[in-house]
């Protein structure tokens, strides 16, 4: 199971590049289709939501590939190692 | 400790903060329910689809404030309390609401109009944002750990019966302004609109002087006592990897999926009914408000059952029954009730044409309305108006059509079933989720930690469901059910992610 979690990782950070990608390229077609203030509005938003966004699935497809998500905290003992672990 | 020590007074806590979050959605959910209305009200006429985009992307500011939100209230809770921070949220959301519902519409304050509603519901968005990871900690903190998916669901039921009860109001009080039907709506679209947004305010007081009377969560006190809270909640949630790898996982695991279940289950699926199958107003509201309270139960129900197999895999397999069954049960609502698959009464049929000259002009406003009846009982409105022009061989290039049906009492049943089985996924996915979040995270930065992949995978994937669902059809106009393509593959990728990566054991232990 950790392997496939690891293989994964390298799906998600490959998907969140393409996630941009698609997200850009539909949005300049459809403002170029549509040129106005509402367009530009909608797609400045969806771009300025999903873009943090997509940063954020990449961070987890590369902890996903570093192993982190091997072993989950099963026990409250464990949360508190927050405080000694800092990024 | 037995379980009546254990549970005592937990009904106490459940209803004060379940009372107070229902009323949150109450207040957050009218102003979307009201867009069509608040676009005619606060912003330019000129263009109807440029007043409800409008609007619509208000309705989406509101949803994506949330996350903001989440930090500030979040650390606020982590920092100085529960109960004062969501005291402070409510105050908030009822003011704004109230607020709202008082502001003069655009032709008499011009576009000020507008800009204070934008402001009052981004705060809306905000108040929001604090308010649920709040009520779900703030519950969880005082149930026994091996009931706590149960004690929380009732927090779950909240955000549904908040959807419910402003439903209930909006139609309750668009009909009860004046005896005839049609005055009673147009007075409705005038101002009794406000109605709905002014009453919030009696709730809110109710709800302040109930939450007034609550004690803090145990073990934040506990914690507080021994000097063992966070001093930078934001810090120690996003910026240490064993943390933030959990708010990645909650996120990317859970609430993104079960947000757009969620919001197809009830918002899309509402606005479905009405703009693609053109079911009329009130039936299409109460189709969905039928199957709200035969679905509600089973908040309770999948939360009881998370707390014997865990949270895991009643999540994921609610995901899954949504993505597998989505396209077909869309287009079942949609076949349902289309004319292509009913058998007209070609006698009945009427017809009613209005000419009405336009002032200083030769030209003219054609208003055809076609009265349809069909024999199982659904009859059809079509109204089409146009220009005739004076000018020989000139015509309007795109005539208005506007159409509703009414429906007959088997379609209606029927589609309250079917939309009963897409709530029904909404419970399998958002009845363990609180429960889910809250064992995620230690006490000390749970508020924060919660409450921000809640409110982006619930506010950002959830709430823009419907615009970008909407917007898709506009992108690919030939297939009715393309908007489902987002709910689908967001739902996909999170069952995967889920499936893989998330833990199905419960720490019995959590509450530290």
């Amino acid at each position: 199971m950790n392997a496939l979690k690891k293989y994964m990782g390298l799906v998600w950070v490959i998907l969140g590049p393409l996630s941009i990608h698609y997200l850009l390229q539909t949005a300049s077609s459809e403002i170029l289709k549509k040129p106005g203030i509402d367009t530009q509005i909608q797609w400045g938003v969806f771009i300025g939501v999903f873009y943090p966004i997509a940063i954020g699935f990449i961070l987890f497809g590369l902890y996903a590939l570093e192993g982190n998500y091997d072993h989950l905290p099963e026990a409250s003992e464990e949360l508190d190692d927050y405080d000694v672990k800092p990024l | 400790m037995d379980n009546n020590n254990e549970t005592k007074g937990i009904w106490k806590v459940i209803g004060a903060s379940s009372l107070g979050t229902l009323i949150e959605w109450y207040d957050f959910y009218i102003f979307g329910s009201l867009a069509v209305v608040i676009a005619n009200q606060f912003f330019p006429k000129t263009n109807p689809t440029a007043a409800l985009l409008s609007t619509l992307a208000t309705f989406a500011a509101g949803f994506i404030v949330r996350p903001f939100g989440a930090l500030v209230f979040g650390r606020l809770g982590d920092l100085v309390g529960r109960k004062y921070t969501f005291l402070l949220t409510l105050v908030l959301m009822g003011g704004s609401t109230f607020a709202i519902g008082c502001i003069p519409n655009y032709e008499h304050i011009g576009f000020l109009a507008p800009i204070l509603v934008l402001i009052l519901r981004l705060i809306q968005g905000l108040a929001l944002g604090g308010e649920y990871g709040g009520a779900a900690t703030y519950v969880a903190e005082h149930s026994p750990a091996h009931r706590r998916g149960y004690f929380t669901s009732w927090i779950q039921t909240t955000a549904t019966l908040g959807l419910f009860i402003s439903l209930g109001v909006i139609l309750l009080t668009r009909h009860m302004l004046d005896a005839d039907a049609a005055k009673s709506i147009a007075k409705f679209n005038d101002w009794g609109w406000r109605i709905p947004f002014l009453i919030s305010i009696i709730l809110v007081v109710v709800s302040i002087y109930i939450r007034l009377k609550m004690k803090e969560s145990p073990l934040y006190t506990k914690l507080k006592t021994e000097g063992k809270t966070s001093v930078n909640p934001l810090k120690e949630s996003f910026g240490h990897k064993a943390n933030l790898k959990m708010v990645l996982l909650a996120l990317f695991g859970a609430t993104m999926g079960q947000g757009v279940v969620w919001y197809t289950g009830q918002f899309y699926a509402q606005s479905f009914i009405e703009n693609v199958c053109k079911v009329e107003f009130d039936q299409s509201r109460t189709v969905i408000i039928w199957a709200i309270l035969f679905a509600t139960p089973f908040f309770v129900v999948f939360a009881s059952l998370s707390d014997k197999i865990g949270r895991k895999w009643i999540m994921i397999v609610g995901m899954l029954l949504a993505v597998l069954s989505y396209n077909y049960l869309f287009t079942n609502l949609y076949d349902t009730v289309d004319v292509k698959n009913k058998t007209e009464i070609v006698e009945k049929k009427e017809v009613k044409t209005t000419v009405t000259l336009i002032a200083a002009t030769t030209d003219s406003i054609r208003k055809v309305v076609t009265k349809t009846f069909y024999t199982d009982g659904m009859s059809q409105v079509q109204t089409k108006t146009d220009t005739a022009y004076s000018t020989p061989g000139k015509t309007t290039k795109k005539p208005i059509v506007a159409t509703s049906k009414t429906i007959s009492s088997s379609d209606y049943w029927k589609m309250v079933g079917v939309v009963f089985i897409l709530i029904l996924y909404v419970t399998m996915v958002y009845g363990p989720i609180a429960a889910f979040l809250v064992e995620l995270f230690p006490t000390k930065i749970r508020y924060t930690s919660m409450s921000l992949p809640y409110h982006i995978g619930n506010g950002v994937f959830g709430g823009l469901t419907p615009f970008i669902a909407t917007l898709l059809t506009t992108i690919y106009v030939d297939n009715k059910i393309v908007g489902l393509m987002y709910p689908i593959i967001i739902g996909t990728i999170c069952m995967i992610i889920g499936a893989i990566y998330i833990n199905n054991k419960i720490d019995p232990e959590v509450n530290r």
